[in-house]
C-alpha cells in the first residue's frame, strides 16, 4: 500500500493525543493527578487536543474532493470511517467541558474525565478498525492491528505525560515504571506481530485467477504506463531494506526510549531525557506506520502478476 | 434482478475493445469524463472501467494464454458500499448494479482499499472514485432498439465472449452458461459473492508431444537418406 504521509501524520500524531487525554483523565479517575495544579493540567489536556488536531487537520490533507468531507459524518451504521469521524468530532465539546470543569473545580469532573477517556479510546479503536476490517489486506485483517494502535497511543501518550509532569517539576515514578511496562508488552505484541506477518498465507494467483491446478503467470498487465490501481496498491521496498527499517524502527521506538525511562527512574526527574524519549518514540511510531503500509500487500497485486500476497 | 456479465475465458482474445467500448460510452456517461493524465505523453495514464490481463497458465508445451476482462463484479457482499463513509456508494435494491453518486465522493480511496478486483479507479481530474456503472444509462434506456440495451462492452465484443443477463433468473443465458460449464468466481475466498462469472477454458486435447505417426517416421527415415 502506498504510505500517504497525510495519513502517516494523522495516525500518530493524533494517537498520541488521545492516549495523552486517556492518561489525564485515567489520573483523575484513579487519583494520581490530584496533587497536579490546574495550569498542569490544563497544559495536559491542551497539549492532548492541539495533537489531535494537527493530526485530524492532516487526514483531510488526502481527500481528493474535501469539499464533501461534511458528508462523513452520515454512514455511521456500516462504515468505521464514517464512525471514527462522528467520535473524534464528539469529543471536542466533551473535552471543552472537562477542561472547564479542571479550571472552575466542578463536581462533575470524574463523570467528565471519564467520558473523555472512553471516547479518546473508542475513537482509536474506531481508526484502527478502518485497516483491520479490509479482507483485501491479510496484514491488516486482524485483531492486532487494533490492539497495537491502542497500545501505541498508550505509549506515546503516557511519554509525553511523563515529560509535561516532569516539567512541571511532578514526576511519578510509580507510573514511569508502568509506562514502562507498557512499552514493553507493546514490544512483545509488534514481535508477535511481524512473526505472523511472515506466514504464507490468505488468496494466491491461483484463486485470484480461478485455475486452481496450475501454474500461472502474467503475460501482460494491459496498460503500459503505471495506473491508479499501480499507484495505490503496487508500492514496492526491497526486502533487505524493510528488515532494516524493522530494526531501526523497533530500537528507535522502544529500546531507545526505555533506556532513557530507565535512566530516568535510576537519578533525579530529568525532563530533556523524558522530551528526547517522546521525540525518538514518536519518529520510530511514523516509521512504523509507514512500514504498516508499505508492508500491507493488497489482493489486487494477484491480479498484476504477483504470486501471493 | 441479480444483473451481471458473463466472460467466456475459452474464447476471450484479450482485444481490449470492450475496455475502450466502455471508457468511449462512459467517458460521456453518467457519471461523468473519465478524465486521463498526459494522454499524448510518453507515460499516458487515466480512469478506465475495464482492465484486461493475460496470464500463461500451466507449464510449456502444455502452457495456454488467457485474457481476463476484469471490470465491477458487482458483488452481492459489497464491502466497497459499506466502507463508504458518504454514502457516495451504493448498491441498487432493484437490480443489484454497484454505482457511486459522483456529488457526494469525497475521494478518501477507502473504498478501491476494500475491493479487491481492482474495480474502482480514481479520476483524476474530478477527484472522485470511477467505476463500471454496467451501462446503466444503456441497459434502460427505451430508446434504443432492444437489442441494443445492453453494457457497451457486450455489444462490441468481436468474439460475443461477454453476456449480459439476469443471474437470479434460471432461464437466462448466463445462467444456463453457467451451470452449462461450470461458471466460477474470482477469489471467491473472500466471501464478496461477485455476481460476474467466469467460464474456464475447456480441457485442451491431451497430446502428446513426442509421439511420431508410422507415416512421419517414413518421410524422416527418407529425409534423413536423402540430406546424407
Amino acid at each position: 500500500m502506498h504510505p500517504a504521509f497525510s495519513v502517516l501524520i494523522f495516525t500518530v500524531t493524533s494517537g498520541a493525543g488521545y492516549g495523552l487525554l486517556a492518561w489525564l483523565g485515567a489520573g483523575q479517575l484513579l487519583g494520581y493527578t490530584q496533587g497536579y495544579i490546574v495550569a498542569q493540567q490544563l497544559s495536559l489536556g491542551v497539549i492532548a487536543m492541539v495533537l489531535v488536531s494537527i493530526g485530524l487537520a492532516s487526514s483531510t490533507m488526502h481527500l481528493a474532493s474535501p469539499k464533501n468531507a461534511w458528508r462523513s459524518f452520515s454512514r455511521f451504521r456500516t462504515s468505521w470511517l464514517s464512525r471514527e469521524a462522528v467520535f473524534a468530532i464528539l469529543l471536542y465539546p466533551v473535552a471543552a467541558l472537562y477542561a472547564a470543569a479542571i479550571f472552575l473545580q466542578w463536581p462533575s469532573i470524574n463523570l467528565l474525565a471519564g467520558l473523555s477517556i472512553i471516547l479518546a479510546l473508542v475513537t482509536l479503536f474506531t481508526t484502527s478498525m478502518i485497516y483491520a476490517s479490509l479482507k483485501t489486506i491479510r496484514q491488516w485483517n486482524t485483531p492486532m492491528v487494533p490492539a497495537l494502535f491502542m497500545a501505541y497511543a498508550l505509549i506515546s501518550g503516557g511519554s509525553l505525560f511523563l515529560a509535561v509532569n516532569s516539567f512541571f517539576g511532578a514526576l511519578n515514578s510509580q507510573l514511569l515504571a508502568v509506562v514502562m511496562g507498557l512499552v514493553l508488552i507493546t514490544l512483545a505484541l509488534k514481535l508477535v506481530y511481524f512473526f505472523w506477518q511472515g506466514k504464507p498465507q490468505g488468496a494466491t494467483i491461483q484463486t485470484a485467477t480461478g485455475f486452481s491446478q496450475a501454474s500461472v503467470r502474467l503475460l501482460d498487465a494491459g496498460h503500459s504506463a503505471p495506473t491508479f490501481l499501480n499507484r495505490e496498491f503496487g508500492y514496492q521496498v526491497a526486502a533487505d531494506l524493510l528488515l532494516r527499517l524493522r530494526i531501526v524502527m523497533t530500537l528507535v521506538t522502544f529500546i531507545v526510549p526505555l533506556g532513557l525511562f530507565y535512566w530516568v527512574f535510576d537519578g533525579a526527574g530529568r525532563t530533556e531525557l523524558l522530551a528526547v524519549a517522546w521525540f525518538a518514540m514518536m519518529a520510530g511510531l511514523l516509521l512504523e506506520r509507514w512500514l504498516f503500509f508499505a508492508e500491507a500487500r493488497h489482493v489486487v497485486r494477484l491480479y498484476q502478476g504477483e504470486q501471493r500476497t | 434482478m441479480k444483473l451481471g456479465l458473463f466472460i467466456d475465458l475459452d474464447t476471450c482474445v484479450g482485444c481490449h475493445a470492450c475496455a475502450t467500448a466502455c471508457k468511449q460510452w462512459n467517458t460521456s456517461g453518467t457519471i461523468g469524463p473519465l478524465s486521463d493524465e498526459r494522454p499524448h505523453g510518453k507515460d499516458p495514464s487515466g480512469s478506465w472501467l475495464n482492465r484486461i490481463h493475460s496470464y500463461e497458465v500451466g507449464d510449456s508445451p502444455h502452457s495456454k494464454t488467457v485474457n481476463i476482462p476484469m471490470s465491477c463484479m458487482h458483488c452481492e457482499t459489497a464491502d466497497c458500499v459499506t466502507v463508504c463513509p458518504t454514502g457516495a456508494s451504493y448498491k441498487r435494491e432493484e437490480d443489484g448494479i454497484v454505482l457511486i453518486d459522483q456529488d457526494k465522493c469525497m475521494g478518501c480511496n477507502l473504498c478501491s482499499w476494500a475491493c479487491p478486483y481492482g474495480a474502482r479507479e480514481l479520476d483524476p481530474d474530478s477527484g472522485t472514485m470511477k467505476k463500471c456503472t454496467l451501462c446503466v444509462d444503456r441497459i434502460y434506456d427505451e430508446q434504443l432498439p432492444e437489442a441494443e440495451r445492453q453494457p457497451a462492452c457486450v455489444l462490441t465484443c468481436p468474439t460475443s465472449s461477454r453476456v449480459f443477463g439476469d443471474f437470479d433468473d434460471p432461464d437466462s443465458q448466463v445462467s444456463k452458461l453457467t451451470r452449462e460449464r461450470a461458471g466460477q468466481q474470482l477469489m471467491p475466498e473472500l466471501g464478496y459473492n461477485p455476481v460476474n462469472t467466469y467460464l474456464p477454458p475447456r480441457n485442451p486435447k491431451q497430446q502428446d508431444s513426442i509421439a511420431v505417426s508410422p507415416m512421419q517416421g517414413v518421410r524422416q527415415l527418407v529425409n534423413r537418406i536423402i540430406n546424407r
